[in-house]
């Protein structure tokens, strides 16, 4: 059973994104995510300053098998990619929601995040894919 | 590996399993109108027999003419042993098979290939080519936009004096998809792009910069001014050359402070023969840093369970069977067969072969420039130095004055008065190794009774 944190909001595309105190909010691929693509070899994340809409691709993760598009939970600015990344993209297979965060976005409608999974929504949404 | 078509209960059988009702329904999202309604004008198959005929009477209406046209394509010797090995049964197929358990031979082959690009151009990777020369710099503009994602602008500076059937190839690829290519103009009575024509792009968002070496009128252009300046000024370089002409001179790797970002170029002098336009190759070589966004199939070398190394295709992510519409490029095979003849080309001639290939081509076009100089009428249009191919200007009209030679059995160049009118009544001349003396007298004299 893969991992899935309760203080996180989800989309059904395996993204997460987690409100930080500072009004801000980081993204990552779940747990079922990085399981599922197995070993990545490459993460493509979004520059740092462009507008993100909700829904729309952000960030590229290709695994041995798969290329696959990472979608923004939310509309903003990216204020931080994690270049960390770059060089060792296996980050996100062993911390998908610590060290393997994606990027971080300042939210232009922070309202959004109310429109995402809660961790048992996204749960039902895993299970399904099985 | 055979090839083994579907049968009609095959076809039946698939139909039904996805629920469609015939092959054409699988179409019908592509526009009734776009679609072709009939092929009038495709004239009825001919027998193997009668298509034999057909050629070998075309072929000798051309007869066996001297030829000193070079302008992008050109005659060089090739060992029989290259086409011998060539056109054996297992790699004999314009397509090239990629099945792993199947064709280590030829993943093989393509590996070499690639090693053989890459220290060729100075570049860390090379793809298992592209269509040709021309579709190569389109994708090497694309690649730049895709690899170069700070500039906004989609804006490729390309010389002028960068073969101009390219930019037309490449304009028509990539306009569509929203790249601009402005043109450098070359420095008058030189013939070559100063560094300094580039400064009034300065500060503005350039993608790329575009050079060709040597450029269209032969001519050494100083590559590393200018991949400096494109440094300098944000913007990724994209080389265009003549793989022969790098047995002499530097590599792109090595052209400025950094050498350039990506590759490109025509195959065909190495192994190739001329055909009518083709089929030649286009290859690619670039940095580790843009191996993701560079289009085509790579050949990695790996090992298999029992640790024997073997070969297979890599970075296979980028590419359209998995990533669909968002791929890298649409090229799903390369020419395979030419490639095959520029490995084994390249491995027999060896390095010190093709060293001696290049300098005896830019001795013997020396020799041409010589002889047809001294001919009243007929002089070099520039004077810099070059490697085998040179432009002269001629007091009468270029087009009668080949039509004249061709006459007398010889073709005398590449007539540039439609693409660079300003050069008025300008000739661009090639001799490679396979000129001798007595060729280029009798082109002289040949010349000489013409003009």
């Amino acid at each position: 059973m893969s991992s899935i944190p309760s203080d996180l909001k989800y989309l059904d595309s395996h993204e997460w994104a987690r409100l930080e105190s500072d009004g801000t909010v980081t993204v990552g691929i779940s747990d079922h995510a990085q399981g599922s693509l197995g070993d990545l070899v490459f993460v493509e994340v979004p520059e740092v300053g462009k507008t993100l809409a909700k829904g729309g691709a952000a960030a590229v993760v290709e695994s041995v098998k798969a290329a696959s598009d990472v979608y923004s939970p939310i509309s903003g600015e990216v204020i931080a990619a994690n270049e960390a990344l770059g060089a060792s993209p296996e980050l996100v297979n062993q911390d998908p929601y610590g060290a393997g965060w994606l990027f971080k976005v300042k939210p232009s409608n922070a309202g959004e995040l109310e429109q995402l999974l809660d961790a048992p929504a996204y749960e039902k949404v895993v299970e399904a894919a099985h | 590996m055979p090839f083994i078509p579907h049968t009609e209960t095959d076809v039946k059988e698939m139909l039904a399993a996805i629920g469609a009702p015939a092959i054409d329904a699988l179409f019908d999202e592509i526009p009734a109108e776009l679609r072709i309604q009939s092929l009038a004008g495709i004239p009825e198959a001919l027998t193997e027999m009668e298509i034999g005929r057909l050629m070998q009477e075309r072929a000798q209406r051309d007869g066996r003419p001297l030829n000193s046209i070079g302008a992008g394509a050109y005659e060089h010797h090739i060992p029989a042993a290259v086409w011998a090995i060539v056109t054996r049964g297992e790699f004999y197929s314009a397509y090239t098979p990629y099945q792993a358990e199947a064709s280590q031979g030829t993943l093989q082959l393509l590996y070499e290939y690639q090693t053989m690009m890459a220290s060729l151009t100075g570049m860390q990777v090379s793809n298992a080519s592209l269509y040709d020369g021309a579709s190569a710099l389109a994708e090497a503009s694309l690649m730049a936009v895709r690899a170069h994602r700070k500039s906004k602008s989609a804006r490729i500076l390309v010389p002028a004096a960068v073969n101009p059937t390219y930019l037309q190839v490449a304009r028509a690829i990539a306009e569509g998809q929203k790249l601009n290519f402005d043109v450098l103009p070359y420095e008058p009575g030189v013939g070559t792009t100063s560094a300094a024509s580039l400064d009034s792009y300065r500060g503005q968002d350039i993608t790329a910069v575009v050079i060709q070496q040597p450029n269209f009128f032969g001519l050494l252009e100083d590559v590393d001014a200018i991949t400096d300046w494109a440094h300098a000024n944000g913007a990724l370089v994209i080389a265009v050359v003549n793989p022969l002409s790098l047995a002499i001179l530097k590599p792109p790797g090595e052209w400025g402070a950094k050498g350039v970002d990506i590759v490109v170029g025509e195959g065909q002098p190495l192994g190739v023969p001329l055909s009518s336009g083709g089929p030649y190759f286009g290859f690619m070589t670039t940095r580790l840093e843009h191996v993701r966004q560079m289009p085509g199939r790579i050949i990695g070398r790996t090992v298999d369970l029992d640790g024997k190394p073997g070969f297979t295709l890599t970075l296979q992510a980028r590419e359209q069977h998995i990533r669909r519409s968002k791929a890298t490029s649409n090229i799903c095979t390369n020419q395979g067969l030419l490639v095959t003849a520029a490995t084994i080309h390249m491995s027999l001639l060896g390095a010190t072969g093709l060293e001696r290939v290049a300098a005896t081509c830019q001795q013997r076009t020396r020799e041409l420039i010589g002889a047809l100089t001294k001919i009243k009428g007929v002089k070099l249009a520039f004077d810099g130095p070059r490697f085998h191919e040179a432009v002269l200007q001629l007091d009468r009209n270029v087009g009668e004055v080949l039509e004249a030679l061709a006459q007398r059995g010889v073709i005398g160049g590449y007539d540039l008065s439609q693409q660079y009118p300003e050069l008025g009544n300008a000739l661009l001349v090639c001799a490679t190794e396979t000129r001798t003396s007595e060729d280029i007298a009798a082109y002289a004299k040949a010349l000489n009774e013409v003009m």
